[in-house]
């Protein structure tokens, strides 16, 4: 059956720690991971819950595919009600930790309440505890997890834990494990350190046994990993280039969001690609790129391995920063350059190294400088104010707004809450570029048509996750559609949403989406669940997970007034490339996708959907 | 013809899927705590690097048995261990320089790699080709093709 079937219930307030079964039924109808977890958030919290206070609950969750052969099968998902946006937060992540906790013998970990003071669980197994974590406690991700494994005296121990970030409240702080794979988006960190809850460190030496059909399983698995070797993107572009592999791609498309959606195309791009990181430096002749990385059980390897330049103003005198650590992703590189105008490749990684060394999301973090940015070349904020100068273009500014951010020194306290509330403060909300209180990822909207529209749709917040767009729209996956044009696109959108949603639940990564569709996830999963998949089932099971987590959100106080996209993207035309003169078509495609998702003219789901979807 | 495991860490990324395979193997689950073969991650420098045992002609873990429940397979060479013979003294663990042979708490027995039979599903498993089965006398040979490249195919300074 694949699913461990047993969950953990963590009560904080109380300290106690029980093991209860796994709700099979849900199981079926919801997968596991992302729409399994979901469905316990969103059937214990009340939806208009603080999400920083002890009544909401915060869920480590795996799929049925996770701890498995199946390419990919590592991956793990945090679900909570998220404190940057208010809505629905699911973020998931790779590397090792998911699969550790699937081996220990464990579905999910669901934390209750509050501690009142630090702690970590640890599980071995069977056995799980509660710990002191008073001296872990203003310590970084890094250095938790070398603590850990030494006074645990166990070098395999996997490590889930929040930095400074977390626990000094940045409204955008991730839960990283494995020192630099990250839950990142929505601050999920932040709601565990709210709990006093500092790492789950898991050991699991039980392995995943209970596959129902093994012979059919390993077949249905190495068929799927042959479709990811031949394919272009998972086979051949991902593990040389990685994500970043887009920067010039999307720059030439005219959708690279430059200097806070000012401008969609980047002169300094070419600086901050995955080219330049392959280039041999000027200064010390060396790469910055040192190799590649899969996470658990993935064959298509498109994590970073990169080394600084140690003679970089940044790590000058650091040597904790010298040696390979994770690399730039494009999201990441977008954020912390092309969005504050920054193409000090060095400066970027240094930012990148301080978000996952102290747990803080690079894309929301990144996209706050932008506009702080702004606000400076307007003058609405100084140098006195912000502690540096802060011209877009800074290399110097993006490396000491990252420091001050990450451990709430000065005006880094404010950056920690977000363009949202920042540009609101200093009365500019309209320059936030952001959707539900959540920052844009790293294409353009206005000249990326269907990508503005799941921007403005995505349950947890502006997100590139929730629905890639960009795989049709860009990169003709599966059939290539115009960027530019608005026609078909909310079917495009929902078709994309309800695909990931169930991707997301088996346990495995969203990027073999690049070559697999449901059709190949489905044979993997029946063969390790027993029950009968097929990609009409799971595209049904996503639209059922989709529209669960709207109804959350709508619970909550979300309205389809939320469904929108900041004013620049609406009535301010791209200036240069293909989309020159071309703004979001929102207000004409929003009406349309409510109507193929069977959704009332407000936005909520019909009675009639929601018998469809079970709900 | 015999044949080894041959392992290039230049070519691991270090996504276990040789773990899996081995503990899927011999226990028939996915539990890389059970594995033969281990990945180590040297993140300082980036370097993957899979181990496991390279099956010694002069076994060390063979001489230390005190119950001869380590034999030679005749025709894959590995050294294996007999499982209803081995009383889980840990001797072998001892003796091992390379520390590829471990015990094992749920058995009370010790396990190490026995190339599982001749097919090794760690080699099968590899998505890069870090981990291969090859001849055991021409472990050398894709060294020795790229430096006759450079020797012949190359334009000579002369």
């Amino acid at each position: 059956m694949s699913w461990a079937g047993k969950i953990l219930r963590v009560n904080l307030t109380a300290g106690t720690v029980k093991s209860e079964p796994l709700n099979m039924e849900w199981a079926r109808a919801y997968i596991g991971s992302r729409g399994l977890g979901s469905k316990y958030l969103i059937s214990e919290i009340d939806p208009k819950v603080d999400p920083l206070s002890p009544d909401n609950k915060i869920i480590w969750a795996t799929g049925p595919l996770t701890g498995t052969m199946a390419s990919t099968g590592g991956r793990y998902t945090v679900i909570t009600k998220g404190p940057l946006t208010g809505a629905i937060a699911c973020s998931n992540s790779g590397g090792y930790w998911g699969a550790e906790l699937k081996m220990a013998g464990w579905d999910m970990v669901i934390f209750e309440g509050k501690s009142a003071k630090p702690v970590y669980l640890y599980i071995c197994d069977d056995v799980a505890e509660l710990r002191d974590a008073d001296h872990l406690w203003g310590k970084s991700v890094w250095q938790t997890e070398d603590m850990l494994k030494k006074s645990h005296q166990d070098p395999l121990l996997r490590i889930s834990s929040i930095g400074k970030s977390g626990e000094n409240g940045v409204l955008y702080a991730a839960v990283v494990n494995d020192l630099h794979r990250a839950a990142g988006r929505s601050g999920v960190g932040t709601v565990m350190g709210s709990k006093n809850l500092k790492a789950i460190a898991v050991r699991g030496t039980k392995g995943v046994g209970n596959i129902r059909d093994p012979k059919a399983f390993m077949a249905a698995a190495k068929t799927a990993k042959k479709v990811l070797a031949d394919n272009a993107v998972t086979g051949q572009g991902l593990p040389t280039y990685g994500t970043q592999v887009l920067m010039n791609v999307i720059n030439e498309v005219g959708a690279l969001p430059t200097r806070n959606h000012r401008d969609v195309q980047f002169e300094g791009a070419k600086d901050i690609s995955a080219e330049a990181m392959a280039t041999p430096r000027k200064t010390d002749g060396k790469k910055h790129l040192v190799t590649n990385q899969a996470c658990f059980g993935c064959t298509i390897a498109c994590g970073r391995i990169s080394k600084m330049d140690e003679s970089h103003f940044s790590v000058q005198n650091k040597p904790e920063y010298w040696g390979a650590s994770g690399g730039l992703e494009y999201e990441a590189a977008w954020a912390l350059g092309a969005a504050n105008g920054v193409n000090d490749l060095e400066a970027l990684q240094y930012a990148n190294l301080i978000c996952n060394e102290e747990g803080m999301d690079p894309i929301s973090f990144g996209a706050t400088v932008g506009a702080v940015m702004e606000l400076y070349e307007m003058g609405v904020l100084t140098a006195e104010q912000i502690g540096t100068q802060a011209p877009f273009g800074s290399a110097k500014a993006l490396c000491e707004l990252a420091d001050m951010t990450a451990k709430g020194i000065g005006f880094g306290k404010e950056i920690g809450m977000g363009s949202k509330r920042l540009t609101a403060k200093y009365g500019h909300p309209d320059l936030s570029m952001s959707v539900k209180g959540q920052e844009f990822p790293a294409y353009d909207g206005r000249v990326i048509q269907g990508i503005g529209l799941a921007y403005a749709t995505s349950n947890r917040g502006a997100c590139h996750l929730r629905g890639y767009t960009i795989a049709s729209e860009v990169l003709g996956i599966p059939v290539k559609t115009e960027p530019v044009e608005s026609e078909g696109k909310p079917e495009l959108v929902k078709a994309f949403q309800d695909a990931t949603a169930a991707f997301d639940s088996a346990g495995i990564c969203i990027f073999t989406s690049f070559a697999w569709t449901l059709a190949d996830v489905a044979p993997q999963l029946q063969a390790a669940c027993g029950d009968e998949y097929t990609m009409e089932h799971l595209a049904h099971i996503g639209e059922r997970i989709w529209n669960m987590e709207r109804e959350f959100n709508n619970a909550a106080g979300f309205t389809k007034a939320d469904d929108t996209l900041p004013k620049r993207l609406l009535t301010e035309a791209a200036k240069t490339g293909p989309g020159k003169g071309v703004v979001s078509k929102l207000p004409e495609m929003l009406p349309k996708y409510y109507d193929v998702r069977g959704w009332d003219s407000e936005g909520r789901p019909t009675a009639q959907t929601k018998q469809r979807l079970g709900l | 013809m015999q044949k080894v495991l041959h392992i290039n860490p230049d070519k691991c990324t270090g996504c276990q899927q040789c773990e899996m395979a081995c503990s899927y193997e011999n226990y028939g689950t996915f539990a890389t705590a059970k594995s033969r073969i281990k990945v180590f991650d040297f993140h300082h420098t980036g370097k993957k690097v899979p181990y496991t045992c390279t099956q010694c002609d002069e076994a060390w873990c063979l001489h230390a048995c005190p119950v001869e429940a380590i034999t030679v397979d005749k025709v894959t060479g590995a050294k294996v261990v007999n499982e209803a013979t081995c009383v889980g003294c840990k001797v072998c663990t001892i003796s091992c320089p390379f520390g590829t042979i471990n015990y094992v708490q749920e058995t009370g027995k010790v396990q190490k790699c026995d190339l599982c039979g001749g097919d090794p599903a760690c080699a099968d498993a590899c998505p890069t080709g870090a981990i291969t089965f090859i001849d055991a006398n021409w472990t050398g040979l894709d060294k020795m093709k790229q430096w006759a490249d450079k020797l012949g195919n190359q334009p000579s300074a002369a």
